[in-house]
């Protein structure tokens, strides 16, 4: 069993169309035809898809829809508007507290990653490199801690947060929020580093060179791809978060996006679906166009840490 | 003259050597690194999760110290039938979205691994749901799935097949369902991605021989492709079944629990008991109940990670 060929996973090929093995999967297709492929492939592939990506057409056509046409759904065509209005989102950022929770949630955000990447890449290192006594053992409890859910932790948190004084401040979510990212990117960079090789840094230690040296001349530099992932993605996990949020703040200038929509924006019966459906699309679109640029550090985080 | 040396030598050594062992030691030099790291994690995980079994085992209040009173908020539990209905609805959401996230995952997957044009485009877009806020996409299908202005029910009362707008959300079969759809949306992208990054692994010579031998597809997929695939479909659907076990944000965004507490899963429940009403030695139990399950699943983890090893020819390091 354990000489089967296999390859190891290349990131770019997860999403790149030209795999080095094109030509040998080009060699195995002219056994389907063209019929049978618009059957089993092109079919489902576009159902699914469809089905993915029509929340997101239903948001963004609500969001510019004019109010009558939102809730009169016989006499104009729901799945399309010929006069679209940006009334709701004039709304949302000059008559709601929008831009604030924004900043917030913006603040939190990068402030709680960079303080875990930092934190992260230390520890990676030294579990990684050191290799001190316990490192393995270490390493373990950090994927544990990975496994560590939000949804259990709240309760406690909240009551800690309360004592250190924390509660209602945006402090709080930056300090908790590195609970749910120090594992995953640890856990990341661990793989990063160790892809590093040691001749590099048994070079730099004849050298005269410090651990610390090393690691910020060397390693880190070496690593700067798996840095991008790791940021990004943690990024991505901090504006997602939403427990914590929900718990730890109170006042409605502080709340971040997630929260503060479902919270502030939801009025009794009449419910404002252009705007709220113009601040979900609002609150998406920054991660959106992250993602648009980094799509390949997204896959080599989101495969990475489930790969070690 | 060399063993007059050799005493000389030593002493220096050892002065030398308790500072610069906390600098070059190998395991002061990894502790030190290991400082803020393990500092956030002690303060703000290891130590409330010790915190908050011990909470499940008092009666505090928000405002209020608690007294220890040993397993009464459990056996209050016990007989509580809204926390055995949120167990039930917690393990029957993780099944049956778990189920349908892996058939969906694999299967789109596999479509994704096909060869075809604007395959690169197809695969980010494929990913979007997994982006974009939890709370935010469930918003979204908390509009689609309106009772009254739902685009579904419009769409099949111009179809003739239904007369009445369905009550998607305010019925308790729907409203489970509405949920577990939208959980198996958000999360089909994750297993598909991380699927076919372990699909590409495999060599395309395996196929090529088995269909030389006269595999038909089916043969290929479950003799060459599954095998291969199992490590990683064991580590991914744990992480699959570990946050849909916890989830909360969807629910909250879209029922908050309700109609009739048919969609309180055991985290919105304690949330609402431990937050809302104040009562968080009792919220405490119901979450310190979940982990049981969760060491279950983890579990699970470890001899799916450990299997992988020798299955992808790695040496266990």
């Amino acid at each position: 069993m354990t000489d089967l060929p296999t390859r190891s996973i290349d990131l770019k090929n997860v999403l790149s169309a030209s795999a080095p093995t094109a030509d040998h999967s080009e060699g195995m297709s002219y056994l389907q035809s063209v019929p049978r492929r618009l059957v089993t492939l092109y079919l489902p592939l576009t159902i699914i898809v469809v089905v993915l990506l029509f929340p997101f057409y239903w948001m963004a056509l609500t969001s510019v829809k004019p109010d009558e046409q939102l809730l009169d759904l016989d006499k104009y065509n729901p799945f399309w508007t010929w006069n679209p209005t940006f009334k709701h989102f004039h709304k949302l950022l000059f008559e709601s507290y929008y831009p604030h929770w924004l900043w917030n949630t913006m603040y939190v955000a990068i402030c709680a990653t960079v303080l875990s990447i930092v934190a992260s890449v230390f520890a990676a290192y030294a579990i990684v490199r050191l290799r001190y006594k316990g490192a393995n053992l270490v390493g373990g409890l950090i994927f544990l801690a990975y496994l560590v859910p939000p949804s259990i932790l709240f309760i406690p948190l909240a009551t800690v947060v309360y004592q250190y004084g924390l509660f209602d401040s945006p402090l709080a979510l930056i300090l908790t929020y590195p609970t749910i990212l120090i594992p995953f990117s640890t856990w990341l960079l661990m793989g990063y580093f160790k892809t590093i090789p040691f001749e590099l840094e048994e070079c730099a230690l004849i050298d005269g060179a410090s651990r610390w040296q090393i690691l910020v001349k060397i390693v880190v530099p070496l690593a700067i791809p798996g840095l991008i992932s790791a940021f990004i993605f943690c990024f991505t996990l901090c504006w997602n978060e939403f427990i914590y949020a929900l718990t730890f703040l109170q006042s409605t200038s502080n709340k971040t996006v997630p929260v503060a929509i479902v919270n502030e924006f939801v009025d009794g019966d009449i419910y404002r679906w252009g705007s709220l459906m113009a601040g979900a699309l609002a609150g998406s679109l920054p991660l959106v166009i992250l993602y648009a640029f980094f799509v390949e550090h997204y896959v080599s985080a989101m495969t990475g840490a489930v790969k070690e | 003259m060399a063993d007059v040396a050799i005493p000389r030598a030593k002493p220096q050594m050892s002065e030398a050597s308790a500072w610069t062992q906390l600098k070059h030691n190998r395991n002061w030099l990894g502790f030190w690194f290991m400082v803020p790291a393990m500092a956030f994690l002690i303060f703000f995980l290891a130590y409330p999760l010790g915190l908050g079994i011990w909470l499940s085992f008092t009666d505090t209040r928000i405002g209020r110290v608690g007294h220890f009173v040993a397993t009464e908020n459990y056996e209050w539990l016990w007989d509580d039938s809204i926390f055995w209905l949120s167990v039930f609805n917690t393990l029957l959401y993780t099944f049956v979205a778990s189920a349908f996230k892996f058939a969906i995952g694999l299967y789109l997957a596999l479509l994704l691994n096909e060869h075809m044009p604007f395959k690169a485009m197809l695969r980010a877009m494929v990913l979007i749901p997994f982006i974009v806020p939890t709370v935010l996409s469930a918003l979204a299908f908390w509009w689609i799935f309106d009772s009254q202005f739902s685009i579904i029910s419009w769409s099949l009362k111009h179809l003739g097949l239904i007369s009445q707008n369905i009550n998607f959300l305010g019925d308790t079969t729907w409203a489970r369902i509405c949920v577990i759809f939208a959980n198996v949306w958000r999360g089909v992208p994750f297993v598909a991605i991380t699927l076919l990054a372990g699909l590409q692994t495999v060599s395309p010579s395996l196929y090529e021989a088995a269909t030389l031998d006269g595999a038909t597809r089916w043969q290929n997929f479950r003799y060459i492709t599954y095998p291969l695939l199992t490590p990683i479909i064991a580590v991914v659907m744990t992480f699959s079944v570990l946050f849909t076990f916890t989830d909360f944000q969807l629910i909250w965004a879209m029922t908050r629990g309700g109609p009739v507490n048919a969609t309180h899963l055991m985290a919105t429940l304690s949330y609402q008991r431990a937050i809302i009403a104040g009562q968080l030695g009792e919220g405490a139990a119901i979450s310190s109940a979940m982990i049981p399950f969760l060491l279950a699943a983890i579990m699970v983890s470890w001899f799916g990670l450990q299997r992988r090893k020798w299955q992808q020819g790695e040496s266990n390091d």
